[in-house]
């Protein structure tokens, strides 16, 4: 056989580079990104939407999930998530009170890491981190499920069913969230007080109890609701954003990895927005 | 027979996005008939079923059960008419968060009154309808291809539907299983009165069991033919007859 005889043979004419269709310039290739995010934002809005019909039926008792669907949720999002949001609730507590303590040091005013560890934590920083860790333990684990429901033609078996997956998907979850967010959110700040009060009294000598009074005289009643309100809007997020890429995911192994990548993004970038307003709102508001 | 028709489809035209599928689709779903939707790859067959089971909404036409617009209805008597057909998609899809026995059992469990022991005997029954009796508490992920395909059968016929709706049943199943699964459809359209809608290439399945036969054309994008397989075979158009002697057409 001669050497002619194994080579391949041509290209078909289509698959020449003379034949491909020429690159887009910039301006359509900016135009399309702007049409392409359009859609993605009218997509978001259009699930928010479906969500606030889901929860309004699930309100008068319409919404079609299973109650047991509800408890697994809570069991998955609420203890098996306590391990991590100690850890590091804990260690941001170690963080707020030591650069807390090295700054107050310097005026001899180390009794008050004590408010600020203890305010701290319980209005701001629990709630931000239960929201950032709920992001990457439920939230992606919500887009990945329900992106391979998606892929594997599951979501598709419900509907023709006629069971709408926001209610017997999407609701279970965000509930399940929004009813864990609080407690998460309050053991986040404990833990985080507790680890603040161990730096405070072993490595700046400050005594035990009058760290405890200091801290019980600096948390209020509105620190512990703001904390908890915002602990509770942040893992609504969380859920939302996960529901929505697994829900809206493509068909394909690749499709279900961009939709656990989109949903911590996107479940991060508004945790970020919503921190921000709430805590200027309140400030405004003087709560 | 107007009580002898399950499913009008009227003018059915079907696109993704600006891209044209199949136009102007008429066609008839009988009571107690087996029709297969045949045509070759990428015609548009599965997005057809997509549409009559209503996860598609059409271009232009209609599709209607019981004279009730499938596209226009309002969401409860979309409920309603989505009860009157069960559905196999091609992958089984299963419920994977559930054993066997309880992606049976959730139609159940959802739209009727049955007591919990009541829908696991119904479950059980319907899994050894499809030759599963025994994979009740397995997990999906634990069935081979075909076995995913009956528990979704027996999914699909969990509340009793008068059509069923399968998407490729017997694809990439050895000859045996695939055999099988021809006689559980003549079962189903015999002895239990259901109509059966499959899509599917396997030409021996078509005859076996198949009244009518709709050829969907890539090229033409319509519906070339609808008639019985045998008489499509000797009287039909030049592209449908090549279709069903596997290319080869008599000189």
């Amino acid at each position: 056989m001669t050497a002619e005889a194994l080579a391949p043979p041509p290209a078909p004419p289509s698959a020449t580079p003379s034949a491909k269709r020429p690159r887009p310039g910039w301006i359509t290739q900016l135009g399309l990104q702007l049409s392409n995010g359009w859609a993605d934002t009218r997509l978001t809005f259009h699930f928010l939407g479906e969500v606030q019909l889901g929860l309004m039926r699930l309100i008068r008792g319409k919404a079609l999930f299973r109650i047991s669907d509800l408890f697994w949720q809570i069991d998955q999002a609420g203890p098996r998530s306590v391990a991590i949001v100690s850890l590091v609730s804990g260690l941001v507590g170690v963080i707020l009170a030591y650069m807390g303590a090295v700054q107050l040091q310097r005026f001899g005013a180390q009794t008050y890491i004590a408010d600020l560890v203890t305010i701290g934590a319980v209005r701001e920083v629990a709630a931000l981190m239960t929201g950032v860790i709920l992001s990457g333990r439920v939230g992606a684990a919500y887009a990945a499920q329900l992106g391979s429901m998606q892929a594997n033609e599951e979501i598709d078996a419900l509907k023709a069913l006629g069971v709408d997956p926001i209610d017997y998907l999407v609701l279970p979850r965000v509930v399940a969230l929004l009813l864990v967010a609080p407690l998460l959110t309050a053991f986040a700040a404990l833990v985080a007080c507790l680890s603040g009060w161990a730096v405070a009294v072993a490595v700046f000598g400050v005594q035990p109890m009058e760290y405890l009074f200091k801290s019980l005289q600096a948390l209020t009643l509105p620190h512990v609701l703001i904390g908890m309100f915002k602990g509770t809007v942040y893992c609504g997020l969380v859920g939302l954003a996960g529901c929505r890429q697994g829900l809206y995911a493509g068909r394909s192994a690749q499709a279900v990895g961009n939709a656990v990548t989109a949903s911590v993004v996107q479940a991060i970038v508004w945790i970020v927005v919503a921190a921000s307003a709430l805590t200027i709102a309140f400030q405004r508001l003087d709560w | 027979m107007a009580d002898a028709i399950h499913a009008h489809v009227e003018g059915l035209t079907m696109c993704y996005g600006a891209k044209l599928v199949q136009r102007d689709l008429t066609f008839d779903i009988r009571a107690k008939e087996v029709l297969a939707i045949v045509g070759g790859s990428g015609c548009g067959k599965s997005t057809l079923l997509k549409h009559l089971i209503g996860l598609m909404q059409p271009s232009a036409g209609r599709i209607c059960y019981g004279g009730q617009d499938l596209n226009t209805a309002d969401p409860k008597a979309l409920a309603g008419l989505r009860r009157q057909f069960g559905v196999s998609f091609q992958s089984g899809a299963l419920w994977s968060s559930m054993t066997v026995g309880e992606n049976v059992m959730l139609p159940l469990e959802l739209f009727s009154n049955d007591g919990a022991d009541e829908r696991e005997q119904k479950a059980r029954d319907k899994l050894a309808l499809v030759g599963l009796a025994d994979a009740f508490d397995d997990e999906p992920a634990a069935l081979s291809g075909g076995m995913k395909k009956r528990a979704a059968i027996a999914r699909a016929l969990a509340l009793d539907p008068p059509l069923l709706y399968l998407d490729e049943p017997s694809a990439g199943l050895d000859p045996l299983t695939s055999a099988q699964l021809d006689e559980l459809i003549q079962h189903l359209c015999d002895d239990l009165g259901a109509s059966v809608v499959m899509v599917t290439h396997e030409l021996e399945s078509i005859f076996a069991v198949a009244d009518r036969l709709l050829f969907l054309d890539a090229e033409t994008k319509t519906m070339l033919a609808l008639d019985s397989p045998q008489a499509l075979l000797e009287h039909g158009p030049e592209p449908v007859r090549k279709f069903l002697r596997r290319g080869k057409l008599p000189s």
